[in-house]
């Protein structure tokens, strides 16, 4: 009690400081005063009392040093007149101050951005109900979404039989896209992107509907199956957008593909469906998945996520998922047995799932960003090092004054705190834009990476490395700095306090380690950046310039006859195509079910074998069926190597055709001929027409996979739910699109307002993790090759202006600049040299670890390697040049004068 | 330092101003310092600025308040005064001193005749 009292009371005394100092002087004249007075009357004279006085109270000074320690806060009083002085003295070397702040700025800011990434993507808790507790079930290890997919009756199966889960949910992942359903009634019509879940989906995740409610267990059975949704919940940004936030709509009908559905809710805005499970795209709305015999028989569907029991472990679970995966295996000739597919459970938790692909790249961010930092300390303690050897002297006088060494040192790192601390607010506004820049990018695939914010984590990551890096880039020169000995610094003239061997030693070894790091880091950003070039180079099996795209999904309106509706989307489809094609600047235009680099639709995998050969375990081989007009295959100029493309006359024809790519053809007639072989595809027979390039369907990295073409007219296959209209143009793409669409409307006047796309933009979507890491690290490389060029370059042009007599002495005595330069420059060769040995080593090393983000290069590969010894190289010349020609227009005279 | 004249030990200069304010009335610093050398027969060595931090310390822990006031000799100074908090503590720590005195004393003549 009685401490806090007096804490309190310090805290009012330092506040009021001034006040105090005031009272306190009254006070002791007084006292002065009086003991005077008390001295005369003991007989002295009025100086000798006077005299007598002040040495009994032992100093005014010194009792007014006494009375503040006791009474303020004296630690942070001294830090206050530390600061006050290491503003001036930085206000005396504005330079030196500005250079630090500016790249502490630019370190803290470039290091908060990648936090908060990171944080964004790999440590911020999912906004769910104990999020740790979420795994993914995935159905197999293929990548193949259709294979990763489970049956309705495996997921009931699992649901009965499991003990380690609270609860399984599944959403039914494969309309994900850009628009599958038309909603009309309501506004303008519009294609939303609608997403099927099972009931339990947002309860087993914790999500609770900002208004309105969830769907109830028996909406969710009365599903027809196919289609026809009675309810819908809306995403948050959906009802924004669409329904300008009008919470009334709860309740109320809108209208999905022509049916009436009542929006019964309205998701929080921190559910963020499309962030995570498919980037880059928009969820507008949620509907019903029936588990029903219906939905059953649409064979794998859903997309699993279960919830751990509390206590119950991902190993548990997954050892307990792999017995009941094999206690339902599918046994054919049972009752039911024929359409149940296989499981196999494979549980990963969901962090792992949707953005664990991701955690290596982030890794490398963070150590790229970590070694400039570094660099950043390593820089500027070589900085306040040489400004050290400058206030030796003032050092020097304060320790003979009596400073104590703790003293010296506290002063010291107040000054280095203040820099590094003013360079994080520059950082922090660095940060802010920077983050805004990451979480604005709308082209990417990057799950999560719209959830990178600034945010209190932030100012806690940037003011702990405003600390750290104040600590580390400050203590090595005032520890040195405070133990400097006066005796020797004040012998020593002002001009002649040269470095001891010692210390220029030191910033030598500074600069190697500048120069080292930098090279790691030049090696690193190099081994990406050809990775990024070669994976840019891979033939995609198609042109992307010029070309873009459109959903133009015929109407899934009711027919009498599946031949009656084929019959009227072909007429549909026609008629887009007849319009379209006569805009002006359309060279050629087509239409698929699936775009590559699109989206899930490419996923569908089918049986494709050639007609009399036996399969092991079923008809065929895996394929990817892709359903397209005749001018789709010109439209994106997706060479034909063998045989011929569509033809009109293939749509009339008695015998229905295929096309297959490279890929294909070798698996199914190794070493024959493609051309007129028969295929047998889900047990119809289609004959082979043509070959064509492998498409590299599922992005650069992938190589292509089993893939055959069929024609939107194929009577078996043709009904295509999703339609893209693929419109080549002369020049650029999106320069069309108003004529486009003013087609469009011509041949449908009710096709909802769907934006185009342009397929370079998918491209880069489908490269933009890649560019955005070679990005970063380039951006960290290059900055510390400018930060490794200024070191050499102030130890260099530090040591020739130390050495100004020397050089003139020299030069006296008859050497040449020629020679003089070339001194200096070998001594900068030397640094680089011995630099670049270690950055080669620690480069090795770093780029073993980056093996696994490396594409079509190895880690080892020499002219990386070479590149950036080269780069480094240089940038040392550069940076020894200007010294070395200072050093060589010395006026001997003049150095010798100055002496 | 002169060898008749005794340091003073961490602390008891404090519980020495409060028993002078307490047998006084209210002072001024220079009444205690010129009190305490007094009593003591100038036999402490006392550094008068050390009085002033004392009285600071007293006074933020509540036992003794200040007042400006005039002197004897008309003169305006500062008046301390020990408050009842401040009795209270100053028994407390006349108790605590006269114990520890009391035990270092027979440990020191104890440990005395040992040695020899």
């Amino acid at each position: 009690m009685d401490a806090l009292r007096e804490w309190l009371a310090r805290v009012v005394a330092f506040v009021r400081r001034r006040n105090r100092d005031q009272d306190f002087d009254q006070e002791l004249s007084s006292h002065l005063d009086l003991a005077i007075q008390d001295n005369i009357r003991r007989g002295m004279s009025e100086e000798e009392a006077r005299r007598s006085a002040l040495i009994s109270l032992g100093g005014m000074q010194q009792a007014r040093e006494l009375h503040r320690e006791t009474r303020g806060l004296p630690l942070l009083d001294s830090i206050l007149q530390d600061l006050r002085y290491g503003i001036r003295t930085l206000r005396s070397d504005a330079s030196l101050a500005v250079f630090a702040v500016l790249i502490i700025g630019l370190g803290v800011g470039a290091s908060s951005v990648v936090f908060n990434v990171v944080n964004a993507l790999l440590l911020r808790p999912f906004s769910f109900r104990d999020p740790e507790r979420l795994v993914w079930i995935a159905n197999g290890t293929s990548t193949n979404l259709s294979s990763q997919t489970v049956q309705v009756v495996n997921l009931q199966e699992l649901r009965a039989q499991s003990r380690s889960f609270a609860g399984v949910a599944g959403f039914f992942p494969f309309f994900i896209g850009h628009g599958d359903v038309r909603l009309t009634g309501r506004g303008e019509p519009e294609r939303v992107t609608v997403v099927p879940v099972t009931d339990d989906f947002f309860p087993l995740l914790g999500v609770q509907p900002a208004t309105g409610r969830l769907f109830t267990a028996d909406e969710c059975r009365s599903g027809s199956g196919d289609r026809g949704f009675k309810t819908a919940l809306l995403s948050h940004g959906f009802w924004q957008r669409h329904f300008a936030s009008d919470p009334a709509i709860v309740g109320r009908p809108i209208v999905l593909d022509g049916e009436p559905a009542t929006v019964v809710g309205v998701l929080p805005e921190s559910f963020d469906f499309a962030g995570m499970f498919a980037p880059g795209s928009r969820v507008d709305l949620f509907v019903p998945f029936p588990l029903s015999p219906e939905s059953n028989r649409q064979g794998n569907t859903l997309a699993l996520i279960g919830r751990l029991k509390a206590g119950v472990s991902l190993e548990t679970a997954q050892v307990e998922a792999t017995v009941i995966g094999g206690r339902i295996q599918p046994r054919p000739g049972t009752p039911g047995g024929d359409w149940r597919n296989g499981f196999t459970p494979v549980l990963t938790s969901l962090r792992d799932r949707v953005s664990g692909t991701l955690r290596p790249a982030l890794l490398v961010l963070t150590g790229a960003v970590a070694l400039v930092m570094l660099i950043v300390c390593v820089n500027l303690s070589s900085l306040l090092l040489a400004r050290g050897s400058a206030r030796e002297r003032e050092m020097a006088i304060r320790i003979a004054l009596g400073a104590g060494r703790r003293r010296l040192i506290q002063q010291m790192l107040t000054e280095t705190l203040a820099l590094s601390c003013s360079g994080s607010v520059l950082g922090l506004v660095l940060a802010a834009a920077g983050t805004r820049l990451v979480a604005g990018f709308e082209a990417t695939s990057v799950a999560l990476l719209q959830h990178v914010r600034v945010d209190v984590q932030t100012l806690g990551f940037a003011l702990t490395a405003a600390l750290l890096t104040g600590l580390v880039f400050g203590l090595g020169p005032a520890l040195r700095v405070s133990a400097t000995d006066p005796h020797g610094a004040l012998k020593r003239g002002e001009h002649r306090a040269s470095d001891g061997r010692h210390r220029s030693r030191t910033r030598g070894a500074l600069v190697v380690s500048e120069i080292a790091l930098a090279c790691v880091l030049l090696t690193g950003a190099g081994l990406l950046m050809r990775s990024l070039m070669r994976v840019l180079d891979v033939k995609l099996g198609f042109q992307a310039d010029h070309v873009m795209a459109i959903r133009v999904d015929p109407a899934r309106a009711q027919y009498p006859t599946r031949e009656a509706r084929a019959a009227a989307q072909t007429t549909y489809l026609a008629e887009v195509l007849r319009h379209v094609r006569v805009v002006p600047g359309v060279e050629t235009a087509g239409l698929t079910d699936a775009l590559p680099l699109g989206e899930n639709y490419g996923w569908r995998l089918w049986s494709a074998g050639a007609k009399g050969q036996v399969y092991e375990g079923g008809r065929g081989l895996p394929a990817h069926p892709r359903i397209v007009d005749d001018g789709y295959l010109s439209a994106m100029r997706i060479p034909i190597l063998a045989g011929r493309s569509f033809a009109p006359a293939d749509i009339a024809s008695a015998e229905p055709v295929v096309i297959v790519n490279q890929t294909l053809a070798r698996a199914l007639w190794p070493g024959q001929d493609p051309l007129g072989q028969v295929v047998i595809i889900n047990r119809r027979e289609r004959r082979v027409v043509g070959v064509v390039q492998d498409v590299r369907y599922f992005g650069h990295e992938r190589s292509a996979e089993n893939e055959f073409y069929l024609l939107f007219s194929d009577k078996n296959f043709g009904s295509g739910n999703s339609t893209d209209l693929v419109v080549r143009s002369a020049g650029p793409a999106m320069e069309l699109a108003p004529r486009v669409r003013a087609a469009l409307r011509r041949a449908d006047a009710n096709l909802p307002a769907t934006e185009f796309r342009t397929l370079p933009n998918l491209v880069d979507k489908a490269t933009f993790a890649r560019r955005f890491v070679v990005w970063l690290t380039g951006g960290f490389a290059v900055f510390a090759l400018v930060l490794a060029a200024l070191g050499i370059y102030g130890v260099i042009s530090y040591s020739v202006s130390r050495r100004t007599q020397e050089i003139g002495i020299r030069m006296a005595l008859g050497a040449s600049p020629g020679g003089v330069q070339a001194r200096v420059l070998t001594q900068t060769l030397v640094l680089g040299v011995v630099g670049m040995i270690f950055g080669a080593a620690g480069s090795w090393v770093a780029a073993r670890a980056l093996r696994g983000l490396l594409f079509g290069i190895t880690f080892s590969d020499p002219a990386t390697y070479a590149g950036a010894l080269a780069l480094l190289a240089v940038a040392a010349l550069v940076a020894g040049y200007l010294p070395a020609r200072r050093a060589s227009r010395v006026d001997p005279l003049w150095a010798l004068r100055a002496e | 330092m002169t060898d008749d004249k005794l340091d003073l030990i961490q602390g008891t200069l404090d519980v020495m101003v409060l028993q002078t304010l307490a047998a006084m009335g209210p002072l001024h610093g220079y009444g205690v310092a010129r009190r305490i050398e007094q009593i003591s027969g100038n036999r402490i060595l006392l550094n008068q600025g050390t009085i002033y931090a004392s009285l600071v310390r007293l006074q933020h822990r509540g036992w003794i308040r200040a007042q400006w006031g005039t002197s004897e000799n008309n003169r305006k100074a500062k008046f301390y005064e020990i408050t009842r908090r401040g009795l209270k503590q100053l028994a407390s720590e006349t108790e605590y001193w006269q114990r520890l005195t009391d035990v270092v004393g027979r440990v020191l003549s104890t440990a005395g005749k040992e040695v020899k």
